[in-house]
């Protein structure tokens, strides 16, 4: 009887092994789904599931393979972000795209450098992340150039006095705190910069100094979570001067914090839902019809069928590592790794994607968005180009 | 100067007074118990999910009695399954059970909500913005203390004047003795994390419609301040939990004004420290030698 059951358990564990003999190839997302990036990390897979329901399979050599999703929340976290790396790596992923959160994706680095796994990072825009990695390229801009755009936008709004705040510790913030700063002095202006610890809900103590400081704008590139609390009790503090942002802070739960209340919040993002271009158009349309197909994909966007710049990304990232495979014309990572780097991916809905020597896409446009408090949605400000710094 | 200072000292009486409201729970169930309900900041933020997802369903007026009595029900619940079980073990077993608790708690949060911050829906008139002298603020920043003091002097009162007050008032002194004289102590018991759990719920309400996003960890931080409070007023002594809480809560503000908003949580348990070194008993502590 002993033996019996021994066998069959040894057969069960074989079924997996038979199954995934089949043809199939693995993707890695890697994303937060909780956590204080877990609402933009979830926009970020919406925009990868979308480009694998048009494209779920790919031809190799003659042969169709089917691709597989395998989803690990980060959690928003650089200390679970290793365990959910490591738990990709183990599922024998070819290729990672992801994480929103450039700590999330440096953490997770290390260990896809050690896999020698390719990951693609989507909207990570800390320089380190791909500098620090051999393995990590990039399909979205970096901070240097976000923080100097934002810090131009500063000045054409005639801001003299900068204060920005960022969290304790945070990789994302920090930096692209840092190059603002840089860029906002080197325009003439005066900054005064302090950090929160993580886990602060009182803001009120910020927004005074701000104020006291005498201030004409607050730059608090952040996670939405303190982003949220900090829109609400700058309103309630009645400031006058505007909030700036990063990336990050595209998003809905920044739209609902804003909506009905006194105060203008700007952001900086990768991706406008009204660009013209066809690839753009299409995607737009697409997503939308997608996403209201799809009650619960319609929740993961925040209820609302808002097209962030992030999912446009993914839907890019997920692109980008087909045409990578393709390239390379197996699913070994090695192989995928090898053919990255000379990949030039031109229907990108963000603009063409082709990487530099250090791995990052070579992409010199950012979009400036202004919360509408009114309608609960982003309007379009300007575009600014690296070429107009 | 005055004009300089209003604001930060606004914020730091309406955060002590949220502050109180938790450190009571702590503080009551310390005196009773010797126990430190470590489950007591996830009841916070529990009181907060219930109100997130109640208010989708309900009107205001009918959910926020709702929600007080879900967390009481809590509360109660959280004593029946992980400490009355335990009511005879080493008191190091109890304190093990209640981190237990603190986790189970919050991971099943986690789990239930998906980890997103959701965003408090808002009260009518509490969230107003009023102006009060130069400073502009929303009004459950003035209520917050008014409403604190009120709620702890009518607690005092049950205290000292009412038949369960008294009950636990000798509960304090001597639980075996208590026992043995015919009073209930699982009822007992029970009433101070009733209470606790109330006053939480109603601390919930002041401190999200303040800081608008829930999260399963939110209560972590305004939980362990709490019980710093709880600490420096002397552990089980009701007055000295609000007095350290409005002492922790206009620090804390009085420290990110002058500039070192890094060091404002540092401070707070700098102070707990400090305290413990210094003054084991806290202000208001009772120093009796511990029974053999």
């Amino acid at each position: 009887m002993k033996k019996v059951l021994a066998l069959i358990l040894v057969l069960a564990l074989m079924i997996p092994v038979l199954a995934s003999a089949e043809n199939i190839i693995k993707i890695g997302v890697f994303e937060p789904s909780s956590g204080d990036n877990g609402a933009g990390g979830k926009q970020e897979v919406l925009g990868v599931e979308y480009a694998h329901s048009l494209a779920p399979t790919i031809t190799l050599n003659g042969v169709e393979y089917t691709i597989q999703l395998v989803n690990v929340d980060n959690q928003s976290d650089s200390s679970k972000a290793v365990t959910a790396a490591q738990e990709l790596v183990s599922a024998g992923v070819s290729v990672v795209l992801g994480s929103y959160g450039s700590g999330a994706s440096m953490a997770g680095g290390d260990v896809f450098a050690s896999a020698e796994v390719p990951a693609i990072g989507l909207s990570c825009t800390n320089p380190s992340v791909t500098t620090l990695c051999d393995y990590y390229w990039r399909i979205c801009f970096l901070d240097p150039f976000q923080g100097s755009v934002m810090a131009n936008f500063a000045n054409s709004l005639g801001c003299k006095k900068a204060y920005v705040l960022t969290m304790l510790g945070e990789d994302y913030g920090n930096g692209l705190g840092h190059y603002f700063s840089d860029a906002f002095k080197a325009l003439g202006g005066e900054v005064v910069a302090e950090t929160f610890p993580e886990g602060t809900s009182d803001f009120s103590a910020y927004i005074n100094n701000a104020v006291n400081a005498g201030a004409d704008c607050v730059f608090a590139p952040c996670a939405t979570t303190y982003a949220s609390l900090i829109i609400d009790q700058a309103a309630a503090l009645n400031v006058s001067f505007p909030l700036l942002a990063g990336d990050t802070w595209e998003s809905s739960v920044i739209l609902e914090a804003a909506k009905g209340k006194n105060i203008d919040v700007y952001v900086s993002t990768f991706f406008d839902e009204n660009d013209d271009g066809a690839a753009a158009a299409a995607f737009v349309s697409g997503f939308k019809a997608w996403l209201n197909a799809n009650a619960d994909k319609k929740t993961n966007n925040g209820g609302n069928d808002i097209v962030a710049a992030v999912s446009a990304l993914g839907f890019d990232g997920y692109n980008v590592a087909l045409a990578a495979i393709q390239a390379a014309g197996s699913a070994d990572p090695a192989a995928i790794a090898a053919a990255l780097p000379s990949l030039v991916y031109e229907n990108a809905v963000t603009g063409a994607i082709a990487f530099d020597e250090i791995g990052d896409a070579v992409k010199d446009m950012a979009y400036v968005k202004k919360a509408n408090t009114e309608t609960g949605a982003f309007d379009f400000v300007k575009t600014q180009s690296v070429a107009g710094l | 100067m005055f004009d300089r200072i209003l604001p930060y000292l606004l914020a730091g009486i309406s955060v002590g007074g949220q502050y109180a409201l938790i450190s009571v729970g702590y503080t009551m169930v310390y005196g009773i118990l010797r126990l430190i309900n470590f489950a007591h900041g996830d009841i916070f933020t529990a009181a907060g999910f219930f109100m997130v997802y109640i208010t989708a369903s309900m009107p205001m007026t009918v959910s926020v009695p709702v929600v007080i009595a879900l967390t009481v029900a809590l509360g109660f619940l959280l004593e029946r399954v992980a400490y009355k079980p335990l009511r005879s073990a080493p008191r190091m077993s109890v304190m093990i059970s209640a981190i237990g608790a603190s986790y189970l708690l919050q991971n099943l949060m986690w789990y239930v909500t998906g980890g997103l911050a959701k965003q408090y829906p808002v009260l009518p008139w509490l969230s107003d913005n009023v102006q009060v002298f130069t400073a502009s603020t929303k009004v459950v920043t003035i209520v917050t203390p008014i409403l604190t003091i009120g709620l702890v002097v009518a607690l005092v009162m049950l205290i000292k004047h009412t038949k369960i007050g008294m009950a636990m008032r000798a509960v304090s002194h001597d639980f075996e003795t208590s026992q043995l004289m015919g009073i209930r102590i699982n009822s007992v018991i029970s009433m101070t994390f009733v209470i606790g759990s109330g006053l939480a719920a109603v601390g919930s309400m002041l401190y999200f419609t303040n800081y608008s996003t829930v999260t399963p960890t939110v209560g972590a931080m305004p939980g362990l301040k709490a019980f710093v409070a709880a600490v420096f007023g002397g552990i089980g002594s009701i007055p000295g939990a609000v007095i350290g809480a409005a002492v922790i809560g206009i620090c804390e503000n009085l420290i990110k004004a002058a500039g070192y908003t890094a060091f404002s949580d540092a401070f707070t348990f700098a102070l707990l420290i400090i305290v413990l070194l210094f003054r084991p008993t806290g202000l208001f502590g009772e120093k009796t030698a511990e029974k053999v």
